[in-house]
């Protein structure tokens, strides 16, 4: 089976967002949208819009134009201004720029927070760790040991996060992300920092991750070999607009992209 | 301590004793999901047979070879004694190698089955496929990524298991039939030997030498079902194969599996195995950690550290070989064990360590004395893929840092003239598949095979290996002339990084010695003595003081071994450059290539013998990008004291 096999249905639509911060325009009447089991490669140059658009996707931001629409559990929501807890529980995952992790707490309860949604026992059941609670945590972390297995970073888990190279903790954050068994992945500069083999693993990762779990996967990288070769469809911003939307090879071959990455002649 | 195995002659037959008398006792655990899984003997063996019955109904006859890529899982060895269950013969490939590699092993066995751990695993199976069109059963064991793969040849292993526990169940005869008619002089298994000199060799071994081997160890070491082993080692490399497979199939101890490479530190600590095996490169690594750390300690923790590290290294391995010490030493060392020893054991993960090996190439002895003094009892042994690894053994209070120990029972040695060692034992292999040439060669008309280690029996008759034959030489006088073993003396003090030893068919032994960088400019910089370069450091006459002493060291050590007291280093240089393969000088696994070194560096062996004081020299090197320039210098020839072998004992 081919990947464009796989692809499904749009999950996910973006219908002209726009989004200001006073007078500073950060979005400006962008539509696009996502499928399911694809994989999504936002790109654009510094300043573009980006990670605004991710965040408005789920739920950091809210536009004050446009709206978004979801399909979760088989249900299209429509919404402009949801919660970022709103968007968790409707399967949106992420992880973040700069790495946003608990630099304290090992790499096992670092990830077992990823759980935080699916945990339905009460505090004090919890407390006291009877019955229900204790079968609960022990789904649990199974759950998240099979995501550390998946991600191969048995050797790190009982180590704490802020003790780890960088590259690592970003392993460790797409863990998180994943332990809350999202069906959109949003994943800001997952590769960002990283050395040529660092890259080469994480993509891997998140191909694996799009591929085992079939999960959608919306990624922003600057990394142009890295986004060319994973990503079914890429959206290119520019000053917050869109500039360009098409597979790889097309988006390429757009003159409107080479100029806003190399820029125009002012003659 | 006698093992009794009864008249169980193969593994399978082994595997079933232990269902029956051992059934509920671990035979194998795996750490997964972060948990230790265990698979007892009795589980061990049902999931061998149901797999055994899947082949068998998969086509696979008596005979035939199984190839098996994977790291150590059970999984792995349950496949292991399918395949002899049927009468077939399993053949460990090392993981880690690349596709190309694995073809060759392939195509000479004409292999049609495998066993493979995973998607990486299957994927070089998969690219060598066009090479090897006997290939056409491929069984994966994890099936992450497998997903799209459609090749006719895969399938899981999941599958494999389910179709044989179908046909276990239609037809239970048939697998006790199968079993019943393998005897000990089958083959078990066929091990590949690394085709460092020319194409590898496929090892052929019967179920009897590997178990008489396994079973003479065992019983010299009192190894019982209690006992338990990391393994961690290659399972293509016959001396892991042996430690977790062969061993524990005769006396029903315990393997368990690593999580992953680099969980092996914490995984042991967490098993605290009784039985222990590492390389010296591996005892290397986890002192250097250990000194590293103990660096960064408190000052409270260092003290303790230095003051009874040296209580250690004067009294510990007396105590641990049960020879007579003094009150204080003893009263000292135990508080030593308290604070210091015991701990650091426990780190290490060898608390429970009772027998521990090491092997494979020449250990330093400062490293080897280090494991012993603090009571880890490492010993050396002897052997290889052709001799079923046990050939010497150290046996407990007899353990020397430059001997590998008496052989073992069973086994017959002498030296050949040349200084050969050769061997005969029941674990001898029965021949290099489809090698009649090379078998005979290895092994002659009586079964003695050759090993090509030259070497000698010390004072209390335990086997001393020197060298390679080949590269053996003698002294005008008649001396015996080992270079890799008067190299290896000198390179296990820290300011040599290389060495090369010139004397075959000269009077005298000179030496090049190359020093090594780091700690050469750490001694340096504590002396405040400046410097601008390697070349400019080495030419020093601290630094070549500094070497003197080694050299001398090892003249001091060589003049108590009478065979070789002749041997001693007359002359050396510290070279200016360092050995680099890049330039020829070194293979590219580090070895020293003597003859390119000596046709090179001409002028300064005949400079050493010639008896001169210094030489101008200039050297071409080649650095990493390419280009090449010139290097000279004047370099100082120096003498050093040699020992005449009686005054040796005073002078060391």
């Amino acid at each position: 089976m081919s990947r464009a096999d796989q692809v499904g249905d749009v999950i996910l639509s973006v219908e002209s967002v726009s989004l200001a911060f006073g007078g500073v325009k950060a979005l400006q009447e962008v539509t696009f949208d996502v499928r399911e089991h694809e994989m999504r490669a936002i790109i654009g140059p510094n300043g573009a819009g980006k990670s605004s658009m991710l965040n408005v996707i789920n739920g950091v931001y809210h536009p004050q134009q446009g709206k978004i629409r979801l399909r979760a559990n088989g249900a299209w929501r429509e919404f402009r201004d949801m919660d970022s807890h709103e968007a968790a529980s409707l399967g949106i995952a992420r992880t973040f720029q700069n790495i946003a992790l608990f630099k304290g707490m090992t790499v096992l309860d670092n990830v077992l927070t990823g759980r935080n949604l699916k945990m339905r026992v009460s505090f004090l059941e919890q407390a006291i760790w009877v019955g229900r609670a204790r079968r609960e945590e022990l789904e649990h972390r199974r759950a998240v040991e099979e995501i550390i297995d998946f991600l191969e970073i048995q050797h790190i888990r009982k180590t704490p996060v802020g003790k780890l190279p960088y590259g690592l903790q970003k392993r460790v954050e797409l863990a998180r992300a994943l332990a809350a068994e999202p069906s959109l992945l949003l994943l800001d500069e997952p590769m960002s920092g990283m050395n040529l083999e660092e890259k080469q693993d994480m993509c891997r990762f998140v191909l694996d991750v799009n591929d085992h779990y079939g999960t959608t996967i919306v990624l922003i990288e600057h990394d142009m070999g890295v986004v060319m070769d994973i990503s079914d469809r890429v959206v290119v911003l520019d000053y917050g607009r869109k500039i360009a939307d098409g597979t790889p090879d097309q988006v390429r071959a757009n003159q409107a992209v080479i100029d806003a990455y190399l820029g125009v002649a002012h003659g | 301590m006698s093992i009794d195995i009864g008249t169980h002659d193969t593994f399978p037959k082994l595997l079933q004793h232990h269902a029956l008398v051992r059934g509920a006792l671990p035979a194998i655990r795996e750490k997964d999901l972060g948990i230790w899984q265990t698979w007892t003997w009795k589980q061990f063996a049902d999931e061998a047979r149901a797999l055994a019955c899947g082949l068998a109904a998969r086509g696979f006859k008596r005979g035939e070879h199984l190839a098996l890529v994977g790291d150590n899982r059970p999984r792995l060895y349950a496949a292991m004694c399918a395949a002899q269950c049927l009468g077939g013969i399993p053949v460990p490939l090392y993981q880690d190698a690349v596709a190309a590699e694995m073809a060759f092993p392939i195509q000479n066995a004409e292999i049609a089955y495998a066993v493979a751990e995973d998607q990486e695993q299957v994927d070089k199976l998969l690219e060598i496929l066009p090479q090897c069109p006997t290939l056409e059963h491929i069984y994966y064991d994890d099936p992450r990524g497998m997903r799209h793969y459609k090749r006719p040849q895969l399938s899981s292993y999941d599958s494999l298991l389910e179709l044989g526990r179908e046909s276990l169940a239609r037809d239970p005869a048939f697998l006790e039939g199968e079993i019943a008619k393998g005897s000990g002089g089958d083959t078990a298994a066929m091990f590949f030997t690394s085709g460092t000199t020319g194409t590898p060799k496929g090892v052929v071994l019967t179920h009897a030498n590997l178990i008489d081997r396994a079973k003479v160890a065992a019983e010299l070491e009192g190894l019982n079902e209690r006992d338990v082993v990391l393994a961690y080692l290659p399972p293509a490399w016959i001396g892991q194969n042996v430690f977790s497979y062969a061993q524990p199939f005769v006396t029903g101890y315990c393997i368990c599996c690593p999580e992953a490479a680099e969980t092996v530190m914490s995984d042991m600590r967490e098993i605290g195995p009784t039985y222990y095996f590492a390389p010296p490169r591996v005892l290397e690594a986890l002192l250097t950690q250990v000194s590293i750390r103990m660096e960064d300690a408190g000052r409270m923790s260092r003290f303790f550290y230095r003051y009874f590290m040296g209580v250690a290294s004067r009294v510990g391995g007396a105590i641990l070989d049960g020879k007579p010490v003094g009150i204080i030493d003893r009263l000292l060392y135990w508080l030593g064990d308290l604070c210091t020893y015991g701990p650091l054991r426990n780190v290490l993960g060898m608390s429970r360590v009772r027998v521990a090996y090491t092997a494979g190439e020449a250990i330093g002895p400062d490293l080897f004395r280090f494991y012993r003094s603090i009571g880890i009892n490492l010993k050396q042994l002897y052997g290889s893929t052709e001799t079923s690894v046990f050939v010497c053994i150290q046996p407990d209070g007899q353990v020397k840092a430059d001997t590998v120990g008496p052989a073992v029972k069973g086994v017959e040695l002498k030296f050949t003239p040349s200084r050969e060692l050769v061997i005969r034992s029941p674990g001898l292999f029965k021949e290099y598949y489809k090698n009649p040439q090379a078998t005979m060669e290895a092994k002659d008309r009586e079964g003695w095979f050759h090993t090509g280690d030259a070497g000698y029996f010390d004072a209390d008759g335990h086997v001393k290996i020197i060298d390679r034959v080949k590269d053996v030489g003698k002294l005008s006088d008649g001396t015996l002339f080992a270079p890799k073993y008067l190299e290896n003396k000198l390179k296990f003090f820290p300011y040599i990084k290389e060495a090369v030893a010139f004397g075959d068919e000269r009077e005298r032994v000179c030496v090049f010695v190359n020093m090594d960088m780091d700690a050469v400019a750490n001694w340096a910089e504590k002396r405040n003595m400046p410097y601008s370069g390697y070349t400019d450091l080495a030419s020093r006459d601290e630094v070549g003081d500094l070497i003197r002493e080694c050299v001398e060291k090892v003249n001091a050590d060589l003049a108590a071994e009478p065979e070789i007291a002749n041997s001693q280093i007359h002359r050396f240089l510290v070279l200016h450059k360092e050995l680099d393969a890049d330039d020829g000088e070194l293979t590219r696994t580090r070895k020293v290539r003597r003859g390119a070194i000596a046709e090179k560096y001409q002028p300064l062996v005949e400079a050493l013998y010639g008896g001169k004081e210094s030489v101008h020299v200039q050297a071409q090197v080649k650095y990493e990008d390419g280009r090449t320039g010139m290097l000279s210098a004047d370099l100082k020839l120096r003498d050093a004291k040699t020992f005449p072998p009686a005054a040796a004992r005073k002078a060391a």
